[in-house]
């Protein structure tokens, strides 16, 4: 079987194939241009009498519960990113395979961390066949150089969701680490020695998946209260010594910035806001996990305390600086999706106005709406954006795969969707005349946020008619790349070969992207 | 083995820079190693320009590694010149093209309410300097610089006076003390440097010396602009001699006080209250005005401390100073806050100025505020305080058309 097949020329201008490792796909057509027909998946009927009455359904081992689960060779085997950079289950899960002599596994977690870098060897031994799902460091080094025996597939944690929910993927065998379970399978991520926030990421996969396990290092009497995972959905339950390292799951990493330049450029994104009218008493928003991003919540927590206004809600990755926001009352909810430090998780599980939110509520684009469009404003990050607004997350400007879409795509739907990004990171500007990789079209991106002026996309002309008088340099996109092609000079391109190595969809399944091998 | 030069940084944290290794040969052509994070982009480009300098100083044959961690042409430039002078004696210089946004000069009395201090050879801090505004950018070849670093930054800070735009801010260098202070300037004086900071001053004699070697450089390059200068009052003789050195030459346009170098003087700490330095600012402070010049304060240290930067200032301007300098681009917007006319004084120079305009206009010799009388100076002062206010933009230039008087 050929990892793709039939490359057509699709809505976006990208050459992409229409054959995936041996499965239809639909080229990307455009915002809002493709319509599913048909059908949900549906899982398996099941019944209770296979089920211990007592609701018991814990198994003494996590190899055990994999072969009680039918873990064979070509099998679909989920895992989610709730732990981050902390997680100790998903490697263990293909350790086992591995051990197993299984083979041609297809590996779909949430996302992926640097602490999954031992997923390559089993990528190289043939444990695993593919990653669909995120790509990160050194899993998409692995991918761009082309090692990767079947095609590797990014989506959107929207496209997670819609992927299994349209059948487009089914998975066999999901294991949710649970931070705290009780034996009947009932879960949740906010107690607990790795308490994480919410589960929300293994909605699908619950409902979805042939086989359920729950693995958690801290069993509790039925019933864990609360339960973000029915434990209806769940076959087994493991439990272990640990199942993730505390100080990595709640990483850190989410601290406001120091640096000068990325603060001018949060104040500069809720400066653009205030101008134009985007900041009202009951707006909404949602701010990334970046230290710019949460530098802008604290500019406008003081517009907000200056005039007496409040946000009606905002969307999480939730942290220290937006708990303090809701338990000021500046924001009256957060909706969460990811917790990112331990006030975040103490919040969700003490404060009823912070609540957890899945990928089904927040980003499924294949359901009777979603959240995200409903949003003010989005600010987001990116690793390049081009004079169309096109704008990268997962490909350097080296041509490496090295991150995630994550819920980038989904949330590009949001009224307002504004980038703040350095004209140039050390010697490489961020502007240029083409995206090395389409992850978000030009006409959902608004703002464009630099330390050396800010482009409006010409479509919202709203946006330029109001910030007609700003006291902010508002420049064009054109004017930026030469800016900063006038102090780091005209960058040369990467060179790929033709060789396809991972696509890109986009958040209704169609594929937006090809991403190809890099020549060194 | 011919001899080995090394020039500028590399490991972890460092961005925006390269370290050179060149080591000269007899033989075997120009060998060029480039390790570079940018190679995909920038990985021709950087090898073209090594060539080049190296053809230019007529370099035959050598042994070259860059390992560069996204430094921009001028600094590559820098750093390899600097590493190729210190084996070879040659008078030519390979200078960058000179932005013509460079090209400005500045007013002696200009604002000069901050001025951010930037170590001359980190080069990854100076990029993005202007962005934020301060009213001048001093590129520290001074205390900023290791002892084994003051060499090469001089290439630097002289191609980032050519290449780095400046954005508006008044641009200024810090040189060393001493004899190497005087060697500092022809690194700079060519390359529209408009102030020049005087470490350490304690005489008249130490001003005299700059100026002859600035005069002499103007005079060789045909230079018209203006070259400032600013001695730096750091220890107990300076403060002492603040006015002889104030009044020594008709270019000082201010005079700073360095508290640090001057507590550690007088054998005492600084602390956040400034008990010990009350004297030494307010002679600053005294000297300065007599002279006709801007006193100009320390820097406030505690980066992270917004509120401690804000109290600092608001004694520094009781105190008479007309600003000070800051050491992260953060402080800048808080010393402009605070050393500009304040709400409140606004409203009450407003008042004044609006008696006086009136006073004027009914030929009346005394400026009365309801059933008080106004002292001239008081009026001097109300009009210095709306002039600084309508030139900050904090008050509108025909705000007596919409005064209503009280």
């Amino acid at each position: 079987m050929n990892k793709y097949d039939k490359l057509v020329t699709n809505a976006a201008g990208r050459v992409v194939p229409t054959i995936i490792n041996g499965k239809n796909a639909v080229p990307y057509m455009g915002v809002g241009k493709y319509k599913p027909v048909g059908y949900r998946a549906a899982p398996k009927l099941t019944s209770c009498a296979d089920y211990p009455a007592d609701g018991n359904k814990v198994i003494p081992s996590l190899k055990e519960a994999l072969i009680k689960a039918g873990l064979k060779d070509g099998m679909t085997i989920s895992t989610h990113h709730h732990f981050r950079n902390g997680d100790m289950v998903a490697t263990q899960i293909f350790d086992i395979a591995h051990e197993m002599g299984i083979k041609d596994l297809m590996w779909y977690p949430s996302a992926s961390f640097p602490c999954h870098e031992p997923m390559t060897k089993y990528l190289e031994d043939g444990t695993i066949n593919r990653i669909e799902g995120s790509m990160n460091g050194a899993l998409g080094r692995f991918t761009s150089e082309g090692k990767m025996k079947g095609l590797g597939i990014l989506r959107s944690h929207g496209g997670r969701y819609q992927a299994v929910q349209d059948g487009e993927v089914h998975i066999d065998i999901a294991v949710i680490a649970g931070p705290t379970a009780d034996l009947f399978g009932n879960c949740n991520g906010v107690n607990g020695p790795a308490a994480c926030g919410p589960l929300g990421f293994a909605l699908a996969d619950a409902q979805y998946a042939d086989k359920v396990i729950v693995v958690t290092d801290n069993l509790v009497p039925f019933p864990c209260i609360p339960w973000q995972i029915n434990g209806n959905y769940v076959d087994y339950v493991v439990v272990l010594d640990k199942i993730g390292i505390p100080e990595k799951i709640v990483s850190g990493t989410t601290e406001i910035t120091k640096s000068p330049d990325r603060l001018l450029l949060a104040e500069w994104s809720a400066k653009f806001c205030d101008e134009a009218g985007l900041i009202y008493n009951g707006f909404s928003f949602q701010a990334g996990a970046g230290g710019t991003a949460l530098s802008i919540g604290i500019y406008f927590s003081e517009i907000l305390r200056e005039r007496h206004w409040k946000a009606r809600f905002a969307r999480g990755g939730s942290n220290k600086y937006l708990v303090q926001m809701l338990e000021e009352g500046l924001v009256e909810y957060i909706l969460d999706g990811q917790t990112f430090d331990l006030d975040g998780v103490r919040s969700m599980r003490d404060n009823p106005h912070h609540t957890w939110t899945s990928p089904f509520t927040s980003y499924n684009y294949h359901g009777k709406g979603n959240f995200s469009s409903m949003v003010d404003i989005v600010i987001l990050g990116a690793t390049e954006v081009d004079v169309n607004f096109n704008a990268n997350v997962v490909t350097h400007s080296d041509g490496y795969l090295l991150h995630g879409i994550g819920g980038w795509q989904n949330t590009l739907f949001g009224k307002c969707v504004i980038l703040p990004i350095p004209l140039f990171r050390d010697r490489m500007p961020v502007i240029r005349d083409e995206v090395t990789t389409i992850c978000g079209p030009g006409e959902l991106i608004d703002v464009i946020v630099t330390e050396r002026g800010i482009a409006i996309n010409p479509l919202r002309t709203d946006l330029i008619e109001k910030m007609k008088n700003s006291s902010l340099p508002i420049k064009t996109i054109h004017q930026l790349k030469a800016e900063a092609e006038k102090i780091c000079g005209v960058p040369a391109k990467p060179k790929f070969s033709d060789e396809v190595v991972a696509v890109v969809k986009w958040v209704d399944g169609t594929i937006l992207d090809s991403i190809r091998k890099v020549i060194k | 083995m011919g001899e080995i030069a090394t020039t500028g940084n590399k490991g972890k944290g460092v961005r925006s820079d390269c370290f050179v290794t060149l080591e000269l040969c007899d033989q075997g052509g120009i060998q060029l190693q480039v390790e570079s994070k940018v190679a995909v982009m920038y990985g021709d480009d950087i090898r073209n320009e090594a060539l080049e300098i190296l053809d230019y100083f007529g370099i035959t044959n050598a042994i070259i590694k860059i390992e560069d961690s996204g430094a921009l042409s001028l600094v590559i430039a820098a750093r390899l010149e600097a590493a190729i002078k210190k084996l070879i004696k040659t008078d030519k210089a390979w200078l960058p093209p000179m932005l013509p946004e460079n090209a400005y000069s500045t007013a002696r009395d200009r604002n000069r309410f901050s001025r951010l201090y930037l170590p001359g050879n980190s080069p990854s801090l100076m990029i993005n300097a202007g962005i934020h505004k301060p009213n001048g950018i001093i590129l520290d070849l001074e205390d900023a610089v290791a002892p084994d670093k003051k060499y090469e930054a001089r290439f630097l800070v002289r191609n980032a006076l050519r290449a780095i735009d400046f954005y508006g801010a008044e641009r200024m260098v810090r040189i060393n003390q001493g004899d190497r202070g005087i060697e500092d300037l022809e690194y700079l004086i060519p390359h529209n440097v408009n102030l020049i900071l005087l470490p350490k001053c304690e005489k008249p004699e130490q001003v005299l010396k700059v100026n002859v070697k600035i005069d002499h450089i103007r005079k060789v390059n045909g230079i018209t602009a203006p070259v400032w200068i600013m001695p730096i009052i750091e220890s107990a003789l300076g403060v002492i001699n603040a006015y002889s050195i104030a009044c020594s030459a008709d270019n000082i346009v201010s005079l700073a006080i360095g508290l640090e170098d001057y507590t550690a003087d007088l054998g005492t700490k600084r602390t956040a209250e400034g008990n010990e330095s009350f004297f030494a600012r307010s002679m600053v402070v005294n000297a300065s005005r007599a002279a006709g010049i801007q006193p100009i304060d320390s820097v406030f240290s505690d980066v992270g401390d917004m509120e401690g930067l804000r109290q600092n200032v608001l004694r520094s301007k009781a105190l008479g100073f007309d600003g000070m300098g800051c050491i992260h681009p953060r402080q800048i917007i808080v010393i402009h806050e605070t050393f500009a006319p304040l709400p409140d004084e606004i409203d009450k120079a407003k008042k004044i100025v609006f008696a006086f305009h009136k006073a004027q206009e009914q030929g009346l010799g005394v400026v009365a505020l309801g059933t008080k009388m106004i002292d001239p100076p008081v009026v001097k002062r109300a009009l210095n305080t709306i002039n600084l206010a309508v030139k900050m933009n904090k008050l509108a230039e025909n705000w007596r058309e919409t005064h209503e008087q009280i």
